[in-house]
């Protein structure tokens, strides 16, 4: 009870912009012969996330991620794909834990904290065949 | 004779945690425990704290007896013939690893077969698919229909194979379904097997009676009855815990240790090594007094009223799907799906309104993939759980479709 925040009258936690990319996700889909495709799941959920990457000249020209899952895990996917679009993989690299969530802009309970990073996940070990790098 | 019914706002009274003003709905998950249960341990570690067995003061002696008097206790709850077949456990897991080591590693070989179902826990699922690994033996499933319910055609066809061990939960802790565990403990005797059944979900809410069940083994958690956590007990029948080897090995479950070798102790604390779970087993005893007094047949009427409430409440919910079978052959637990929320949300929109909702697999992960689903939402009862508190999940599940119309 004491790391959590009292429940707020407004919709903290559920941002209309968060619920708007669970419903409308953007970059949604499969690329066809992507340069790079990779898959990470969270089975304690049952959270899928994957994405497809075109890159040309070290640059993310385009992407696309598929998945099923909560509201936290499939909106922090489509929030990343929309900053990973048209970056050069050098930048892609720099982003964060930190990052992730500052943009989901809400307080996530250490319970959804996987859910939350598994689009991260993704970018890390698929593009970048980095290892497996939970949270904390 | 007349049923008694429980007088739950009176039961409220002795659980601190409902002052906090939480809807707690994860019984299944663990139950909460009463001042009589907390007040038993902190009793032992402020008035008698010792070591068992060992010493030979007065307060050793006062906490041996106390620890030692669980087991009477437990033994006439599920109707076991001697406190020598209850052996406490850490819980149910350990309890049925106990087996599968102890019992496993001595009777099963290559080439046998034992035979588990898909409502099973995983607790009771992989313990033996790493002894089947080891020894070269093999396991089936028995399947379910689509009412949630164990294929007794199937199960009858394995029986046929001759399996040296059939293993089972009496009430699944995911779906809540009561599976026919006499029929099926005699059918898998006349087959041959030896028998083990997973009580952790039965005990808490149900009369048990071991030996009209005729099981070989029996296992079941302190934490999920009242209980505190850290303490279980594996019932077994004499002849078969008599056969078996120690699981863990060191202090207390020896009789006489010497360079040359070590004669080990008498039941049940053969299977005791180490210093215990004193408090918590203590704990236990208070744990089934609490039951006890309030009848076991009590306890099921109760749980069964407010599955029916939940479950007719819930059936009234637009686009919720109910899984299992209906509330009269299901236990206080009902497990269910939202078109287009994923449990975990809903469960994080019901903790904003103090609902404690379980999301996920429920530790049954092979009963999600037969289900094709990855997770769902579970509301469970208890002794203490009353229709506002169904009332209130209907509220956050009415508030999350809200959210995310």
């Amino acid at each position: 009870m004491s790391n959590r925040s009292a429940p707020s009258a407004d919709d903290q936690f559920y941002r209309e912009y968060i619920l708007d990319h669970y419903k409308n996700p953007r970059n949604f889909g499969r690329l066809e012969h992507p340069d790079i495709s990779h898959e990470e799941d969270n089975p304690l959920c049952g959270d899928v996330v994957g994405m497809d990457f075109r890159v040309k000249d070290g640059v993310i020209e385009d992407i696309r991620f598929h998945g099923r899952g909560c509201a936290i895990s499939q909106a922090s996917a489509s929030l990343l794909t929309e900053r990973l679009k048209g970056l050069a993989l050098e930048e892609a690299k720099k982003i964060g834990k930190d990052d992730v969530l500052g943009e989901l802009g809400i307080e996530i309970s250490p319970a959804r904290i996987k859910c939350a990073l598994l689009s991260l996940k993704v970018l890390k070990v698929g593009a970048y065949g980095l290892a497996d790098d939970d949270e904390e | 004779m007349a049923t008694r019914t429980l007088d739950v706002a009176a039961i409220r009274k002795d659980f601190p945690i409902f002052e906090t003003g939480i809807a707690y709905l994860d019984s299944a998950n663990t139950s909460q425990r009463p001042r009589q249960v907390t007040g038993a341990m902190l009793e032992y570690f402020e008035k008698f704290n010792s070591n068992i067995h060992r010493a030979a003061y007065r307060i050793a002696e006062e906490a041996t007896v106390r620890y030692e008097a669980t087991r009477e206790k437990v033994r006439a709850f599920i109707n076991a013939a001697s406190t020598k077949e209850i052996v406490y456990t850490r819980g149910t897991t350990e309890a049925i690893n106990l087996v599968a080591y102890a019992w496993g590693r001595k009777n099963i070989r290559s080439g046998d077969l034992i035979v588990l179902t898909i409502l099973d826990h995983h607790s009771n699922i992989v313990p033996w698919q790493i002894l089947a690994a080891e020894k070269g033996a093999h396991v089936e499933y028995v399947d379910i229909d689509e009412r949630g319910e164990l294929r007794q055609d199937q199960f009858a066809e394995l029986l046929k194979r001759g399996p040296k061990l059939v293993a089972f939960n009496l009430i699944s802790n995911a779906m809540g379904t009561i599976n026919p565990a006499r029929e099926m403990v005699s059918a898998a005797k006349k087959a041959g097997a030896t028998v083990l059944v997973d009580g952790a979900q039965s005990t808490p809410h149900q009369p048990v009676d071991v030996r009209a069940l005729g099981c070989d083994f029996y296992a079941f958690s302190g934490h999920k009855m009242l209980g505190p956590t850290g303490a279980g007990i594996l019932y077994g029948r004499r002849e078969l815990l008599e056969a078996m080897d120690p699981f863990m090995a060191g202090g207390d479950m020896i009789k006489t240790v010497r360079v040359e070798g070590t004669t080990y102790h008498d039941l049940p604390w053969k299977f005791e090594a180490g210093t215990q779970a004193i408090a918590e087993v203590i704990g236990l005893g208070a744990a089934v007094d609490y039951l006890t007094g309030l009848g076991m047949d009590a306890v099921r009427a109760h749980e069964l009223e407010i599955t029916e409430y939940a479950y007719e409440s819930l059936s009234e919910v637009e686009h919720l799907t109910v899984y299992g079978p209906p509330p009269s052959r299901r236990a206080g637990v009902i497990s269910f799906s939202l078109e287009g929320i994923h449990p975990h949300d809903l469960a994080t929109i019901a903790d904003r309104d103090q609902v404690c909702l379980r999301a996920g697999h429920h530790c049954a992960m092979p009963l999600m993939t037969r289900l094709g689903i990855p997770a769902t939402a579970r509301a469970s009862f208890y002794v203490y759980t009353q229709k506002e508190e169904v009332d209130r999940l209907v509220s956050s599940i009415k508030e999350a479709q809200r959210i995310f119309a």
